[in-house]
């Protein structure tokens, strides 16, 4: 068996968990092996029948478990791989199911290996994985040698696919908590004050770097954004060092990973820590005068300039198209 | 209050890594060393906490006898005292490996608040600060952005997707550091000339069994193709074109 440990927000599964069922699922096809996933969380029983492509799913719905339960979630997981034994436990490689999983390698003293990319069957057996190092700059094999194999998967690594088949058996998996699998808990959730669409949902994401120069350029690329709709600006760690922008608008590895349609990069030189959050994007603009800047050779379209005229040049002409 | 933070020293790679010739790891001929980013946020949050709450802070690596470079640094920044667990191997120690060895180094030493990155930059596991907690059976919150200490209490804010998850934990506790929870002070010159003088308490460890081992490190491909548009705001209507035929706009 091949177990997936998945995550749910608002009542569904995450994009994440999508994507997790979808590697899964190949592996199973790859080791003859058969898929069950563990849905844990309120109301969580409701989602198990919608799901395809596994043949079993087994719950832990609770009433307690309105956010994330750290170590409750961790005592079921591992009461879960005890109990089934698998051969292999995947996860969302997100910061929840990062999290998640090496409780549960601590828990049953087995190696995790994070962020995972891809999958190297021999002979039906899983032998080795590609897992991210630096963010993603570079990628590591790794052999693991505990057993079951526990991974998490990269976000974005591979694209979610929907899957036909049977109705799953669903299970409930009871186990006992105590008052200490409580004891970190999330006591409020106190919803973001930021407007507008986030970064990692925007269809295009406008960039600003170390050429801005100032807070007060931002200005243009949230003009921008406005212009284009959908859009959301971000920045570089040199600019949310200068206080330029918040920290929560950081792209890189440091920041924020995004994947939107469009990244349009504004004076940004393309430091490695930097590309790593935007090498998802489907494609990637760069305006830099700079025509030696590194970021022209990680980039799809290039425009060699000064951002400080091109993109009022920009705004204009998507206003004049506007009023057209 | 003590406070412990652990620090990975890593190659302060800015432009692009190389890789040595046997494809095992970065090449870090004439390559700087520093602490990892979030690291360096915990570090500062350390001397927060002790300049406001008072006690003592101790800097602890895993590392070649060199990374004692990186616990100097922290030290010349206010941390009070600084623990070098020694491995020339280190690399090859996976985070059960690494976790184990911190907590039977610190776990007589009595923290109240132990800190971590989230993750470090090279390797990014994820995990050494939960092993940590795990072995010691302290409670753990990750990711953390904000960090307030309320008498043997602590309240932890991790940012999520829809806003900020607030935890409260009783001391003592493990907490996993982002980058943004605070903005990390230079040394002072005087911090750098007296830190050369702090004693660094050093132990050699010994590997024990590891769960992961690596095969070889390979730089990912990179498919794209440059179109350049064209030079200053002449190049607005091929973007303006660009933008359409990518359904932007």
């Amino acid at each position: 068996m091949i177990l997936a440990i998945l995550e749910t927000a608002k009542n569904a599964l995450s994009e994440a968990s999508l994507e997790t069922v979808t590697a899964a699922r190949d592996l199973a096809q790859k080791t003859n092996d058969s898929v069950a996933a563990l849905l844990i969380g309120k109301g969580v029983r409701a989602l198990a029948a919608s799901l395809r492509g596994v043949s079993a799913v087994l719950i832990a719905d609770d009433e307690r478990f309105e956010s994330y339960v750290p170590e409750a979630f961790a005592k079921i997981a591992a009461a879960a791989i005890t109990q089934k034994s698998p051969k292999i436990v995947l996860a969302p490689g997100t910061e929840t199911g990062n999290d998640l999983m090496a409780r549960v390698g601590a828990r049953l003293n087995l190696g995790l290996a994070t962020n995972c990319t891809e999958f190297f069957v021999e002979n039906g057996a899983l032998k080795r994985v590609t897992r991210s190092n630096w963010g993603g700059s570079l990628l590591e094999e790794v052999e693991i040698l505990s057993s079951p194999i526990v991974l998490t998967l990269a976000p974005h690594a591979i694209a979610a696919q929907s899957a036909n088949g049977a109705a799953p058996s669903v299970e409930t998996l009871s186990v006992a908590l105590s008052e200490k699998e409580f004891r970190v808990r999330v006591r409020e959730l106190i919803p973001s004050e930021k407007k507008g669409i986030s970064l990692t949902d925007a269809k295009v994401v406008i960039g600003g770097g170390r050429g801005m120069g100032s807070a007060e350029a931002f200005q243009m690329l949230e003009e921008l954004a406005a212009l284009i709709g959908n859009a959301a600006v971000g920045a570089t760690r040199v600019a949310t060092n200068n206080n330029w922008r918040p920290h929560s608008d950081q792209i890189g590895q440091t920041g924020a990973q995004i994947a939107p349609d469009l990244y349009i990069a504004c004076g940004i030189s393309g430091a490695i820590q930097h590309m790593v959050g935007c090498k998802n994007s489907k494609k990637i603009l760069a305006i830099n005068k700079d025509a030696e800047a590194p970021i022209f050779q990680r980039a799809d379209y290039g425009v060699i300039g000064d951002l400080h005229q091109i993109v009022p040049a920009l705004i204009a002409e998507l206003k004049r198209l506007k009023g057209a | 209050m003590k406070v412990l933070v652990c620090v990975k020293r890593v190659p302060d790679t800015g432009g692009g890594f190389k890789l040595t010739a046997d494809g095992m790891r970065v090449d870090t001929t004439n390559v700087g060393f520093a602490i990892s980013p979030h690291e360096e946020c915990a570090v500062e949050e350390a001397i927060r906490i002790i300049e406001k709450h008072g006690g003592s802070s101790t800097v602890l690596t895993l590392g070649p006898p060199a990374a004692q470079e990186q616990l100097r640094e922290a030290i010349a920044k206010g941390i009070t005292g600084a623990i070098l667990l020694e491995a020339e191997d280190y690399e090859s120690w996976d985070p059960a490996a690494t976790a184990q060895a911190i907590a039977e180094t610190v776990k007589p030493l009595g923290f109240d608040i132990l800190l971590f990155g989230n993750e470090s930059a090279d390797t990014c596991n994820y995990q050494v600060g939960l092993r940590v907690a795990h072995l010691l059976d302290l409670p753990c919150v990750t990711g953390i952005k904000a960090l307030e200490i309320q008498d043997n209490r602590a309240i932890a804010k991790r940012e999520v997707k829809e806003g900020w998850e607030v935890y409260e934990v009783a001391l003592p506790a493990v907490f996993t550091v982002k980058e943004g929870i605070n903005t990390p002070r230079h040394p002072s010159l005087r911090g750098i000339m007296s830190a050369k003088k702090v004693p660094i308490e050093q132990k050699r460890v010994t590997k024990p069994s590891t769960q992961l081992v690596r095969k070889a490190l390979k730089k990912p491909q990179e498919g794209r193709q440059l179109e350049i548009l064209g030079q200053g705001p002449e190049a607005v209507p091929k973007i303006v074109e660009k933008l359409r035929e990518l359904g932007a706009i």
